[in-house]
């Protein structure tokens, strides 16, 4: 219900308007990444899938961020029930596979994710280069459609480091569906992924 | 200010139903008789603006009906939705973030404020002076200065046009005229005489509409179109002179202001857009686009009758 609620105010003050290029989404199992400007991002994303979809489309989120104090630990584990992942960390492979496996087994086979694979809050201007692990992911579970969304001006509504928003209008365009082709390099599939995204923004 | 029972009050709104009930059945009656593709597209763009003039009428009653505050609020608000899409089309910068925080939340529900407390000296300068220095400021504090000029003019045009502009529609409850009680009469002359200008200036423009008036900036708005609904418009609101303060040839004249200053806001937002190489403000209101498009009239033409009343008609 506290989610319920979060949505319907992420909306009013981000004014979304919502565009699917393919048809709505579904249950199906996905990825849907989007370029990552605001704190806004993933409420107004979220809130933009079909009410039923919700309860099965949880956020990947930084642990260092959200899991620091009473209320962040409780939005995130209770009304979200995000999955923390260790962002940066050692650096070596070994903790990334971990991360990686992690976020597969929190998937089973009926959650979608809400990633940020630029890793970090952007200033809007350019989309940053991608982490890998979009495509640590797609080689973990083959076949996993993911799809490019588009969140256009939460970098005006609320910007890094300011408190309150300016409820000015915003976009989300969901993209169609993509997936790691076989034996797709991962600089190429990393590429083409964020290409997609830049497309949406063009529209 | 507004009283339930003032009888012109009542004819007004009335006719104004009536009004909505035969545009109603006309739209039916074309929507049956639409052959071609684009004359049914046309018709349903026209049945969708009618059913949207239904819920925006209801709304507006129903607000004028409760008296001062309820106007007050209504147009608080539409200042806000209006102001919510002029700032998403202007260039305005993330350093800007706190001078619009300031915009909407303290500057806009200050103007409105003012106008509940009757302080009319304040309300004709807060925005032009106080807003003009808070707004330059604020961006200096941001500490950029690439395009500080037109960031913060954008800004303060912004709030000049969706809030102050508007603002003097319902500062016309507050105008003491002598032998006239009611004000909100005033309030629904000038919607009126504004809306029904839109209307009528596209129905003409679409019957005999040839010669385009602005070609570069909207390409749809013709001479016929605007003599047509200027006209007429104005001739309605001579006929409902006896809701208002005016004699018949006064009403028809600060008609014809009502409906040129209309017709220049209406100009003037159409050229922001094309500017900004967007159709429609937003997609608030279905068939009309968003709050700034139907409004744009109003802007302009809201100022104008309300200094030309007060000049006019308060001692």
């Amino acid at each position: 219900m506290i989610a319920g609620l979060l949505a319907s105010v992420a909306r009013l003050v981000s004014g979304a308007s919502v565009f699917y290029l393919d048809k709505p989404p579904d249950e199906r199992q996905r990825v849907y990444f989007a370029n990552h400007t605001s704190h806004l991002d993933f409420v107004v994303l979220w809130s933009a899938l079909p009410p039923n979809l919700r309860p099965l489309v949880r956020p990947v989120a930084a642990r260092d961020y959200w899991d620091k104090g009473a209320l962040r630990r409780y939005f995130s584990e209770k009304v979200f029930r995000a999955i923390l992942i260790d962002r940066g960390g050692s650096g070596s492979v070994g903790d990334a596979r971990g991360t990686i496996d992690r976020l597969a087994a929190e998937m089973e086979n009926r959650y979608s994710i809400i990633v940020f694979p630029e890793g970090t809050r952007g200033s809007g201007e350019e989309i940053a280069p991608f982490k890998s692990g979009l495509y640590h992911l797609c080689r973990q579970k083959p076949g996993l459609e993911l799809v490019p969304v588009y969140l256009d001006n939460m970098n005006r509504i609320l910007p890094k480091g300011e408190l309150l928003p300016v409820p000015m209008l915003s976009r989300v365009i969901l993209g169609r569906p993509m997936a790691l082709e076989p034996g797709e390099p991962k600089p190429a599939f990393l590429e083409r992924a964020r290409e997609a995204i830049r497309e949406l923004r063009g529209l | 200010m507004t009283r339930l029972s003032d009888p012109a009050l009542v004819r007004l709104v009335g006719g104004v139903l009536v009004l909505l009930a035969v545009a109603t059945a006309v739209g039916f009656v074309l929507s049956r008789r639409a052959r071609t593709e684009s004359a049914r597209a046309t018709v349903a763009n026209l049945n969708a603006r009618i059913r949207a003039w239904w819920i925006m009428v209801a709304v507006f009653t129903i607000a004028v009906w409760t008296g001062g505050i309820g106007s007050i609020v209504l147009f608080a608000l539409m200042s806000l939705l209006a102001l919510r899409e002029f700032v998403t089309l202007a260039p305005t910068r993330q350093e800007d973030h706190r001078t619009l925080l300031w915009s909407f939340f303290a500057v806009t529900p200050l103007q409105y404020y003012l106008i509940g407390i009757r302080w009319y000296g304040l309300f004709a300068i807060m925005i032009p002076v106080y807003a003009f220095v808070l707004v330059a400021v604020s961006n200096v504090i941001a500490g950029r200065t690439d395009r500080f000029l037109e960031r913060t003019a954008t800004i303060h045009w912004g709030l000049m046009v969706c809030v102050y502009c508007v603002s003097h529609a319902p500062a016309l409850l507050i105008l003491d005229i002598p032998g006239y009680r009611t004000n909100a009469k005033l309030l629904v002359f000038l919607v009126l005489v504004v809306q029904i200008s839109d209307v009528l200036q596209y129905v003409f423009g679409k019957l005999f509409g040839k010669h385009p008036i602005a070609p570069v900036i909207s390409p749809n708005k013709t001479w016929e179109g605007f003599a047509g609904g200027v006209l007429t418009a104005s001739l309605v609101g001579t006929a409902i002179w006896w809701a208002t303060p005016f004699t018949p040839p006064q009403a028809f004249a600060l008609s014809v202001a009502i409906t040129l200053a209309g017709f220049a806001g209406g100009l003037v937002m159409s050229a922001i857009k094309r500017d900004r190489g967007v159709k429609d403000y937003g997609a608030l209101i279905a068939g009309h686009g968003g709050m700034l498009d139907r409004i744009d009239s109003l802007c302009f033409a809201a100022p104008v009758f309300f200094h030309l009343t007060r000049y006019f008609f308060t001692p």
